[in-house]
């Protein structure tokens, strides 16, 4: 399979306190062309901060970056702000935790599920940039999407907010998502539907997915593979039935214990 | 549309309020208005004809309804001293004044936007910290001794200001609008240290929130996150302080109108109260109420549109 | 006395002083050490004319300078300043006093009296405060006194408001419930239980208060219906001076200057003291 993204010794340390703190060390990570890829950890586990620096969204004062992110020949932690910007939106997306405030309160929704279009793709013209929009906000499940597209954010559910960020984020079929812990401000039987989505955008589109979470379990509805981190550091990696087969680290293991069984 | 009929309903209502408020008190200080009229000339016969034929003895709120009424109708009433009516005498001068204020409001939109905007986003630069002090020296200064000292440094140091020489817009209306430049300047300065400051505040709030990094995600620049999406926020309290500051300038104006001898409302206004003349009061507080609620009134009109989520709330 | 040192100097943690703090001492210090000395000794009386000693600058002799009447203006800043301040603190009492009780009795019992004074408070805050103050100098007549009464009225509402806010907050609180099941009367919780608690809410609108009421003097002096002559405010002052601005231009500009002093003294210790907790 062809590689499409190459993470190799990510290190990511803070500056703002006194001493310098480590959050992500030794990160690697290869990610395959319309994969999916799960990263799990408690919280405080670096793996927010991993996926913030692929999506080149880590600020630029008060810490330090090293290793490499390898995307179409380009290292993005050291390339031009262009060159990055030109794919943000366009070739790498990303959902975030908070559907509720990681929209613009005072912005229609169509504008905002556009925006990856108006930015990256000029060639489009109006009208087909809101048919796009339209037909995107069909695919992830919004119904009545003209409707949808005239609205503000405060007037849709958690549920439907991240449905939209998710059409946005897709919008201009990027080859890598990044959902950061998408479900978690969600409740449970959204949580399933979101996941099912994500799953069949995968497929249809061939989107690689990289899905961030503390919650085992969905990862292993979703993914292939798991990176399992604790403290800035990955501790176990590799297929997730294995894993859950004979997890090697204890730290794994309280996490797979700290599954609720009702499925049984 | 629901939203703004009520709104101009409770602008109905508090205008009412402060009608009704106004009236009361002006007809309730001591002092009969027909001996204020005549003064030593008053006879009993001719207060007692005067008092008949201008309805004083009717039941105040009688003559409540009747003075609110034609008040809206344009008839403001009489004034003691000069006996003419007292519409008249204020219409020819509200235009100067309004002037004023709007003039003194464009300034304060024209310096405090971009800078606010400008310290926002080289917050804690060198020209924030200059700005921040300056505004707290700004801020406590009143603006008659600001517009004294813009008269001293115009009009004494670099002698491009004639003070006294204002000239009347059905004169040389670009005249006019060149002499009202500087007042409009003294009026705006405080209110504009305000809403720079207010603004940088609210830009580098909004500048923090989740949405901007959604912003960012989406391959914008940061000038295309600050100007597309974190503007209209962060203007939204700031509308609100305008607002407030554009009614302030229409009352700061009378001060202003007093220090750069404009003859606007002030003169009538100050001169009526040293001698008691108060139908030419009562119309022109009337005047300004107005002209305050309805400026109150655009302001939540221009919130609505910025802000869609007002009709939830409310 | 040690612990109150410490305040001005800086802090250890975040080697940051608060200059806010000093600043607003040193200005206020000034000014209120002119206005004490004033009290017991005057350079000159502030009333004595002198015909051949009109508009003189800074000298020995004369510190700030003549007016137009040749009287000294030092003594008159002494002076003026102490009517200014005096003028400023009555309008806080008489509105601090009042918003107060207002402020209570309608938050406290609610009702048609609350829904009435609130909409009457509504309609004089939505007026800009010189005009509100306008209102009620043309209804009591120009004079100090009355300016005083009619400053202090106009700034009742906002002092209404913000105690309302603060007992509408504290009145269903466990300890007024408290108290009321004991049988405590409604004036002794309104005055003894809840009062205290709302005391800094009205302490730092007090600061605030009092340089608005500065302000507003001063502005009123300055159109000539505040303190009369020849008992001059701050304000009058500078009414007078600008008219000598093109013959002594130091005589406004000092004038001036006192005013800003005094303002910016006031809201700088208001600042400082709200940042005391930051340091």
């Amino acid at each position: 399979m062809e590689v499409i993204l190459d993470v190799t010794d990510l290190h990511i340390e803070f500056h703002d306190h006194d001493k310098p703190e480590t959050v992500v060390e030794d990160f690697d990570l290869m990610l395959e062309k319309g994969e999916i890829v799960g990263i799990v950890g408690e919280s405080g586990s670096g793996k927010s901060m991993s996926a913030l620096a692929i999506a080149g969204l880590l600020k630029r004062h008060a810490l330090t970056k090293n290793g490499r992110i390898m995307f179409d020949g380009h290292d993005l932690l050291t390339c031009d702000r262009k060159i990055l910007r030109s794919y943000q939106g366009d070739e790498i997306s990303i959902i975030f935790q908070e559907p509720m405030t990681s929209l613009n309160p005072v912005k229609k929704i169509g504008w905002q599920v556009e925006e990856s279009l108006r930015i990256h793709h000029k060639e489009i013209d109006k009208v087909t940039r809101k048919k796009k929009a339209i037909e995107m906000m069909d695919a992830v499940g919004l119904r009545e999407p003209e409707k949808v597209y005239d609205m503000y954010p405060h007037e849709l559910s958690g549920g439907m907010r991240q449905r939209v960020m998710i059409a946005a984020a897709m919008i201009a079929e990027p080859r890598i998502l990044i959902a950061d812990e998408p479900t978690t401000a969600l409740d449970v039987t959204i949580q399933a539907q979101i996941v099912e989505l994500l799953r069949k955008l995968n497929k249809e589109k061939g989107t690689a997915i990289i899905f961030i979470s503390h919650d085992l379990s969905l990862i292993r509805q979703l993914c292939q593979r798991v990176i399992v981190m604790q403290s800035g550091n990955i501790v176990e990696t590799g297929n997730v039935e294995e894993i859950f087969r004979s997890p090697k680290m204890s730290y794994t293991r309280k996490l797979i214990a700290a599954i609720p069984q009702i499925d049984l | 549309m629901r939203y703004i009929l009520k709104k101009v309903l409770s602008m109905v209502l508090t205008l009412f309020v402060v009608s009704l408020c106004v009236f009361l008190a002006f007809s309730l200080i001591p002092g009969d208005p027909v001996t204020r009229m005549f003064g030593t000339e008053a006879t009993p016969e001719l207060i007692a004809q005067y008092r008949e034929k201008m309805g004083l003895n009717d039941p105040l709120l009688v003559r409540y309804f009747r003075w609110f009424t034609s008040f809206i109708q344009g008839d403001m009433g009489t004034s003691y001293d000069y006996k003419i009516p007292v519409a008249g005498m204020i219409a020819e001068k509200i235009p100067i004044t309004l002037t004023l204020a709007i003039m003194s409001f464009v300034v304060m939109v024209l310096i405090s936007i971009p800078l606010g905007i400008y310290i926002a986003k080289h917050e804690n630069g060198i020209m924030d910290h200059i700005i921040s002090i300056l505004n707290q020296i700004i801020m406590a200064i009143p603006p008659f001794f600001s517009g004294i000292l813009i008269t001293f440094f115009f009009g004494v140091i670099l002698r491009v200001f004639k003070p006294g020489g204002f000239v009347s817009y059905t004169k040389d209306f670009g005249a006019f609008i060149k002499y009202l430049i500087l007042p409009a300047i003294a009026i705006a300065l405080p209110k504009a240290a305000m809403a720079t400051k207010l603004l940088r505040g609210s830009v580098i709030e909004e500048a923090g929130k989740d949405y901007t990094r959604t912003a960012y995600s989406r391959g914008n620049t940061t000038n295309a996150v600050l100007y597309r999406h974190v503007l209209k926020n962060a203007m939204i309290p700031v509308v609100t302080f305008m607002g407030m500051a554009l009614a302030d300038m229409v009352a700061g104006s009378i001060v202003i109108e007093q220090v750069f001898g404009i003859p606007g409302i002030s003169r009538i206004l100050l001169s009526s109260i040293n001698n008691r003349d108060y139908p030419v009061v009562e119309a022109i507080i009337m005047g300004i109420a107005i002209m305050v609620l309805v400026i109150n009134l655009l302001v939540d009109i221009i919130y609505r549109i910025i802000d869609p989520r007002i009709e939830v709330e409310e | 006395m040690k612990r109150f040192l410490s305040l001005f100097r800086k802090n250890k943690a975040t080697g940051k002083r608060n200059s806010y703090l000093i600043l607003g001492c040193i200005f206020t210090g000034v000014i209120l050490l002119m206005v004490f000395i004033g009290l017991f000794y005057m350079p000159y009386s502030p009333t004595k004319m002198d015909a051949s000693s009109k508009l003189q600058g800074f000298s020995f002799k004369h510190w700030m300078g003549t007016d137009h009447m040749g009287r000294d203006v030092l003594s008159r800043v002494m002076y003026g300043s102490r009517v200014t301040l005096a003028i400023a603190a009555s309008t806080i009492v008489i509105g601090a006093g009042l918003g107060t009780i207002i402020g209570a009795l309608t938050g406290y019992f609610g009702g048609i009296f609350d829904e009435v004074s609130m909409r009457v408070i509504d309609a004089m805050l939505a007026f800009p405060s010189i005009l509100l103050s306008l209102v009620f100098v043309s209804l009591f007549g120009t004079g100090t006194y009355q300016v005083a009464v009619a400053l202090g009225i106009s700034f009742v509402p906002s002092f209404a408001r913000i105690v309302r806010g603060e007992f509408l907050r504290s009145k269903n609180m466990d300890y007024v419930e408290v108290a009321r099941l004991q049988g405590v009367s409604d004036m002794r919780i309104i005055f003894v239980h809840i009062l205290p608690n709302t005391v800094g809410v009205l302490m730092s609108s007090i600061m605030i208060g009092f340089n608005n009421a500065v302000l507003a003097e001063a502005g009123l002096s300055f159109l000539g219906i505040g303190a009369q002559p020849p008992y001059a405010s701050l304000g009058n002052m500078l009414s007078d001076a600008q008219s000598y601005l093109f013959n002594r231009p130091s005589y406004v500009i000092s004038i001036g200057v006192v005013i800003v002093i005094m303002v910016l003294g006031f809201s700088f210790l208001s600042e400082g003291i709200k940042r005391i907790s930051n340091y």
